[in-house]
């Protein structure tokens, strides 16, 4: 049994010890990524599980253990963590939680420390919590980022969306049901076993990886019926995680339409960017400002070659640079809107409708803070500019039904079919509007 | 031959159209919970005609869904199906307005279609006109005929239910006139409407009013109209409102391939068999026995026998005047209960009261003597002037007594009545923790009895089904407005009536316990439990408690009048000879009329009811201070966050030579306004401020609010900068900062979201404010050097101000910043001193710089100085107390003073903190938590005002009293060891 430690502020220590003997319980949010993410920790010598639970118990252990007023995705998210320690699956002394820190001005950096008062309340206080974090915040002895470990888990990101991206727009068109399922295993098995190999981080190995992946989804045999196409974008849990969305993405793909998730990569670009802008904005340390910018360069290259993957097959949709996002954002909302998705999610909003997905599910906790500006608070001068848009917000919390939630959603599918519609029938000499359905 | 059919979430509307789109048949009918059933049942009456025929038929409606997918028909969603009825029969309208059941609609036609609906707030619906005329029981016709003939309207807040029962009852409470009350609802629907849907459109132009409620209450029609400025031309109220949707949905079948309407009917009555629900609970009780068992237990707990009959001799009266509830209690010396009463107010406390002291009169005679009276709840000043009563006491207090009485060691009280939850700790014999249910989830008593009347079943009868219910149906644990749909989910899913009466007990009690207390364990509450309050008298929402809890408690026999028994307690210990209560002769010559003024004394404006009692006495209510009550002008105790307040909006004029500079007087600005104030007078500017806040000035930028969970502090901004440019200055001045100054107390310095990036929303949803030059730059003040070159570079460009004059400026700002501070400091101290020296008791107000706005914390500064306690704010005594550790992450500038300010009282034993927090905030979801253990690490009582636009300083003064009386009781114990 692993002796317990204490940092100087008390606070219950990670130990080389627990390294070896508990297991990392991980919350979900992205199946793919996190399924990768789980791959890499094993693959440096920890032992872990991805909690892929989906029950109305996860909303019940969150309302007993987290204050009731606090965002969603902190309930669900130690909701989830709690629910697994008490499911008898695991023993309890012998695992910690992982959870991921960002340390910005939104509630949501507050998570780690819900948690914390969560296990205590609830008779767990043995239990070590993980915080994983580029901020350096709260080191343990027995987890560290190195730098190896860093550029795994931020390949896995990459590989990741273009896993999903790629898989999104081939799901509801297979002809062999299950197929595309079937290649998101074998991609995720395989990138991950790369990384042991010498060279999997150079970049121009993961180009070559980018390519194979586009490839090898573009091969899988597709009827392209024409199918109403809806962005989903929003707070980033509730956005990802099907837990938190009332599995949207399984409930669109039932009403026949193709679902547009605008991925990670972004989100992680737009982390160091806002560092480069705080900078810009109100001065401070040099370095930090370097260091970002060079991280943020490097990002964007990466994502330029998984643009150039996609792009080698013109019948799929390719995302489009951090640079166009930003460019477009321009007159909405300042750089310096950096809290929670911040600007970002104005401009996947604004991207999608730019690249013709006029169809929109903004999603985001009940009462979610940064989105009463840059979710809802941007729809109106939206629609103003784009009159073609057609978005709905939907709010999510452990007292909103599903029925409320699909019948919002389904008038702005109504609205959708009857936009395309129309759009074929005005435009059926041109046939622009028919390519781009069938595109 | 087309069929539309409508499944609401209360109603079922069919109709048949031919191919002219003329409707043949028509039928609205409540469905009472029996979808299926009711749907297949209003066919049936088209079987003669269209037996045999060939249809095109289409489903539509909130709980339309669940209906099509079983039956495998078309369905069509609602405000779709709207629409394409609208373009068919008025293609001249702009803008449709539907109310309906649960749902709120608005359509705009014309200038981009847009489609709202209400989001997961069902306020200003049909539900909530039906809760509204239950609470004051009457039928929504009678709450219809009474509106015609109102004479003025009184703000109720109208953006849930529960908001509004907190507005209408301490109106009802204070006798306001009933028909003022109705027109008042039925303007605040029309609030919601403009807020809640519209946000940011103008509801202008040709509107069209569809649904039940616009098509049966024609003072509903009436308030829209006169609120949009509609001429009759442009307000259509169309025969068939209600079926509207209906016809549509039977246009849209149109595109559906027919079928024999046979084959419909048997559809339909075929998905009726089907019944599957997904979330379902234990059933509260196995067997008959067992429910025997319990009852026995709990009818142990009662108060000693007296035969009332025969009884001679003292006798003490306990009067509670809840908010829907009267009780009284006459009990002997022993506690012995001599008459009881427990019946809702209907509106009129003081009618209720003055028969039942009638009653107890003839009944008793001669034989006892009334030697002492007490009056207790919320309508507790109203009863004890109209009736000469002794004295009135804080209803926590008469709780307290009566939970005693039974059982001497309780350490945790609970009390659910119809409209208020009420649960506090006793510690050292003295209350310690409250814990009332105010903004949010009040899932009490009220909800279960409006859902059983909706469903045509009296609410005992509703309870006793839940008690053997199988599957009881899990309806989650939030506010009683969420649970409609809940069980709107679950009827659709065919859960029966049985089960559902279960679910929402244990939904109550969930809320009780998870929402309200939040509690995860019984031992957190206490080992000696009492319940009490007319919902515990439900015997599934007792048991659910017990099991929630896993725990026996004691539940009295006399549960539902137990704070008149306490008051009763009361009365006795004052030991007086002859109680001062109206005599029988009195009585029967008593008269009380009611009349309503607005006070003028200061700013606030508030409307007050003069009550007027025979022999002269007269009782004011709905004032926040004591002025109108002609007491003259009381040199009061300190109060600094008035004083703070009066400073800010003193900072305002200069010379004007390069300009005006409007500047909103909100959020940020109440910490920053010396500074900007002395950097744009410094570069000769004039700064215009924005007007004070006030409910109208709310009002007239509420139309351009894109989001109605945002906080109150926050939507008043659209008011401000609405009126800014009304005010003709040259530029409105209002700066993103998502960092705030760094004072050292925290791991960071931020501030909130919303605080932060406002003004971005403002350029985007006011739509006049490109008729101004509205600079809404991105500055931080947290690194005064950066700021001033920043500054420098944006002055310049904007204005064309030489660099080294923006800098003088700036270095001046951060002066008169730093100044500011000084002041408060040193003006805080003084005030601790003067109530020191006075021997008061000193308050810390504590929340966020913008609280100082007397239209957000609704006087709540000078409710508290007008108990003679000094009122100090949190950041006059925060830099006295280091960073502390705590345990959430503290990287919020303002949050952080919090937990220093909490920190810094703990060793001021005269001082008590006071935490204000504005509903919707979720930072203060954490805040709250960690400021309550910082204080119980202390031995201090944590106290929490929940404030919204709703100005309810009744639960305020319940809080404040509570906390008075506790640190009273805790000081007298004291002294005695």
């Amino acid at each position: 049994m692993a002796e317990l430690v204490y940092d100087k502020d008390g606070r219950l220590l990670f130990t080389e010890e627990m390294k070896r003997e508990y297991t990392l319980l991980m919350p979900m949010m992205l199946p793919v990524h996190f399924t990768m993410l789980k791959h890499v920790l094993e693959l440096n010598g920890y032992k872990a599980e991805l909690l892929t639970t989906n029950h109305r118990g996860i909303v019940d252990e969150g309302l007993k253990f987290v204050h009731n007023d606090t965002c969603y995705p902190a309930l669900l998210v130690i909701g989830q963590l709690i629910d697994a320690i008490k499911s008898g699956k695991y023993n309890p002394r012998k695992v910690a939680l992982m959870i991921t820190q960002t340390g910005g001005g939104c509630r949501a950096s507050n998570y780690i420390h819900l948690l914390r008062k969560a296990l205590h309340r609830a008779g767990y206080d043995y239990i070590p919590v993980v915080s994983v974090n580029l901020s350096g915040l709260e080191k343990n002895p027995g987890f560290t980022l190195n730098f190896t470990l860093i550029r795994q888990m931020a390949y896995s990101m990459l590989y990741g969306d273009l896993i999903v991206l790629m898989a999104n727009q081939c799901r509801p068109y297979e002809v062999i049901e299950g197929e595309t399922d079937r290649r998101v295993e074998k991609w995720v098995n395989r990138l991950t076993a790369e990384f042991k190999k010498k060279g999997s981080f150079k970049s121009s190995h993961i180009r070559n990886n980018f390519n194979l992946i586009a490839d090898d989804f573009a091969s899988i045999l597709v009827k392209r019926v024409p199918k109403v196409k809806v962005g989903i974008v929003g707070e980033i849990y509730v956005k990802f995680a099907p837990l938190g969305n009332n599995n949207l993405e399984e409930f669109l793909l039932s009403e026949g339409c193709e679902p547009v998730v605008p991925g990670l990569t972004d989100f992680i670009i737009f982390k160091c960017d806002n560092r480069v802008e705080d900078h810009r904005l109100y001065g401070g340390k040099f370095a930090t400002y370097l260091g970002a910018g060079f991280l943020k360069r490097y990002l964007m290259k990466l994502q330029r070659y998984m643009i150039e993957a996609v792009k080698r097959h013109p019948e799929f949709r390719a995302p489009c640079t951090f640079g166009h996002l930003k460019k477009l954002v321009r007159g909405y909302l300042g750089y310096g809107n950096k809290m929670g998705e911040g600007w970002l999610l104005t401009a996947e909003m604004l991207e999608l409708i730019d690249s013709g997905v006029n169809n929109i599910v903004c999603t985001q906790p009940f009462g979610c803070l940064p989105n009463h500006v840059v979710g809802k608070g941007m729809v109106r001068k939206i629609k103003n500019n784009l009159p073609q848009a057609n978005i709905v917000c939907i709010d999510y919390d452990p007292g909103a039904t599903r029925i409320n939630q699909e019948n919002r959603i389904k008038l702005m599918l109504a609205n959708a079919q009857k936009a395309e519609t129309a759009a074929s029938e005005g435009e059926r000499s041109g046939e622009k509007q028919a390519v781009r359905l069938s595109g | 031959m087309r069929i539309g059919i409508d499944i609401g979430s209360t109603t079922v509307k069919v109709v048949l159209i031919d191919d002219n789109d003329k409707i043949l048949f028509r039928a609205y009918e409540r469905h009472l919970s029996k979808v299926r059933e009711k749907t297949a049942e209003m066919l049936e009456q088209l079987d003669d005609r269209l037996s045999g025929k060939q249809v095109q038929a289409a489903v539509t409606g909130s709980a339309g869904l669940g209906v099509s997918k079983a039956a495998g028909l078309e369905f069509v969603q609602e405000v779709f199906a709207t629409a394409g009825a609208v373009e068919r029969f008025y293609p001249k309208t702009d803008v449709v307005v539907e109310l309906g059941g649960e749902d709120a609609k608005i359509i705009f036609l014309t200038g981009g279609l847009e489609e709202r609906m209400n989001g997961s707030c069902a306020g200003g619906t049909g539900a909530f006109i039906d809760q509204m005329a239950t609470l004051l029981d009457i039928t929504a016709d009678e709450l219809n005929r009474l509106s015609e003939k109102y004479d003025k309207l009184y703000s109720i807040a109208s953006r849930c239910g529960v908001f509004a029962k907190t507005d209408i009852q301490p109106l009802l409470n204070q006798g306001a006139r009933k028909e003022d009350i109705a027109a008042s609802i039925f303007q605040a629907v029309v609030n919601q409407t403009i807020s809640g849907l519209a946000q940011g459109r103008e509801i202008k132009g040709n509107v069209l009013f569809l649904g039940g409620p616009l098509h049966f209450l024609s003072g509903l029609r009436k308030r829209f109209v006169e609120t949009l400025k509609l001429t009759p031309e442009q307000a259509t109220f169309p025969e068939d409102a209600d079926v509207f949707v209906a016809v549509g949905a039977a246009m849209y079948a149109g595109n559906t391939k027919p079928m024999a309407f046979d084959e419909v009917l048997s559809r339909i009555r075929s998905a009726s068999e089907q019944k599957n629900t997904t979330n379902t609970l234990p059933p509260l009780f196995s067997s008959e026995e067992e429910y025997q068992q319990f009852v026995a237990r709990h009818n142990r707990h009662q108060p000693p026998f007296v035969d009332a009959d025969s009884y001679s001799g003292d006798a003490y009266l306990g009067i509670d005047a809840g908010s829907t509830t009267t009780k009284l209690a006459l009990i002997t010396p022993e506690g012995g209960l001599l008459y009881t009463f427990y019946d809702s107010n209907g509106g009129n406390p003081v009618g209720v009261v003055l028969e039942q002291l009638k009653e107890i009169y003839r009944r008793f005679g001669g034989r006892i003597t009334i030697k002492g009276s007490a009056a207790t709840g919320y309508g507790e000043d109203l009863i004890k002037n109209a009736f000469n009563i002794d004295i009135g006491l804080v209803e926590t207090m008469a709780h307290y007594k009566a939970a005693a009485s039974f059982n001497p060691d309780v350490d945790f009280i609970i009390d659910i009545g119809g409209q208020d939850m009420k649960c506090f700790k006793i510690r050292n014999g003295a209350i310690d923790s409250i814990f009332l249910n105010e903004a949010c989830s009040s899932g009490c008593g009220s909800f279960i009895e409006t859902f059983a009347k909706a469903l045509g079943y009296s609410i005992e009868d509703f309870a006793k089904l839940g008690l053997f219910a199988e599957k009881p149906v899990d309806l989650g644990s939030r506010c009683t407005v969420f649970m409609n749909s809940s069980v709107k989910q679950a009827q659709k899913e065919g859960a029966g009536i049985d089960d559902i009466s279960a679910g929402l007990s244990i939904s109550i009690v969930k809320n009780a316990i998870y929402k309200v207390i939040r509690a995860t364990n019984p031992t957190e509450l206490g080992r000696n439990i009492v319940v009490q309050g007319g919902t515990f008298l439900n015997d599934a929402v007792l048991r659910s408690f017990e099991q929630e809890l896993g725990i026996e408690v004691t539940r009295p026999t006399i549960a539902g009048i137990m704070g008149a028994y306490g008051a009763a307690f009361s009365a006795k210990s004052l030991k007086k000879e002859k109680s001062s209560l109206l005599t029988m002769k009195e009585l029967e010559d008593f008269t009380h009329t009611a009349k309503s003024a607005q006070c003028g004394l200061c700013g606030n404006n508030c409307h007050l009811t003069i009550n007027t009692f025979s022999g002269g006495r007269r009782f004011i209510s709905g004032n926040r201070c004591e002025r109108p009550l002609g007491k003259g002008k009381r040199a009061g105790a300190p109060n600094l966050m008035r004083w703070k307040y009066d400073y800010l909006r003193s900072l305002e004029g200069g010379e004007n030579h390069r300009g005006r500079i409007g500047i909103p007087m909100v959020l940020n600005m109440f910490e920053n306004l010396p500074f900007w104030y002395t950097f744009f007078t410094k570069l000769g500017f004039e700064v215009v401020l924005s007007p004070e806040s006030s409910r109208s000035l709310y009002a007239y930028g509420q139309h351009t609010i894109p989001s109605d969970t945002v906080c109150y502090p926050a939507k008043l901004v659209h008011g401000h900068i609405a009126k800014l440019i009304d005010m003709g200055v040259d530029a409105i001045f209002y700066p993103c900062m998502p960092y705030n100054f760094d004072e050292k107390k925290g791991d960071n310095h931020y501030n909130c979201p919303v605080v932060a990036y406002y003004p971005e929303l403002i350029d985007a949803n006011v739509t006049e404010i490109k008729n101004i030059r509205y600079l809404f730059p991105y500055f931080g003040l947290h690194r005064p050097r950066e700021f001033a070159k920043k500054a420098a570079d944006y002055f310049k460009e904007h204005f064309g101000i030489p660099a080294n004059e923006v800098k003088g400026a700036a270095r001046a700002a951060f002066n008169a910043h730093k100044a500011y501070l000084r002041m408060l400091y040193e003006k805080g101290e003084r005030m601790i001193e003067q109530a020191r020296k006075d021997g008061n008791k000193i308050i810390v107000l504590a929340g966020r710089p913008y609280h100082c706005d007397p239209e957000i914390n609704h006087g709540i500064d000078s409710l508290i100085t007008s108990f003679g306690l000094a009122v100090v704010t949190e950041d006059a005594v925060a830099h006295k107390q280091p960073k502390r550790p705590v345990k959430v992450l503290n990287q919020w500038t303002y949050h952080s003073r919090l937990y220093c300010a909490a920190e810094y009282i703990k060793s001021q034993p005269d001082m008590q903190l006071v935490q204000l927090v504005s509903f919707g905030c979720g930072i203060d979801a954490i805040t709250t938590d960690e400021v309550r253990s910082i204080l119980e690490e202390g031995d201090k009582i944590y106290t929490q005002l929940k404030i919204d636009e709703i100005n309810n300083l009744g639960a305020v003064r319940i809080r404040i009293r509570s906390l008075l009386a506790a640190v009273e009781a805790r000081e007298s114990g004291e002294a005695e060891t």
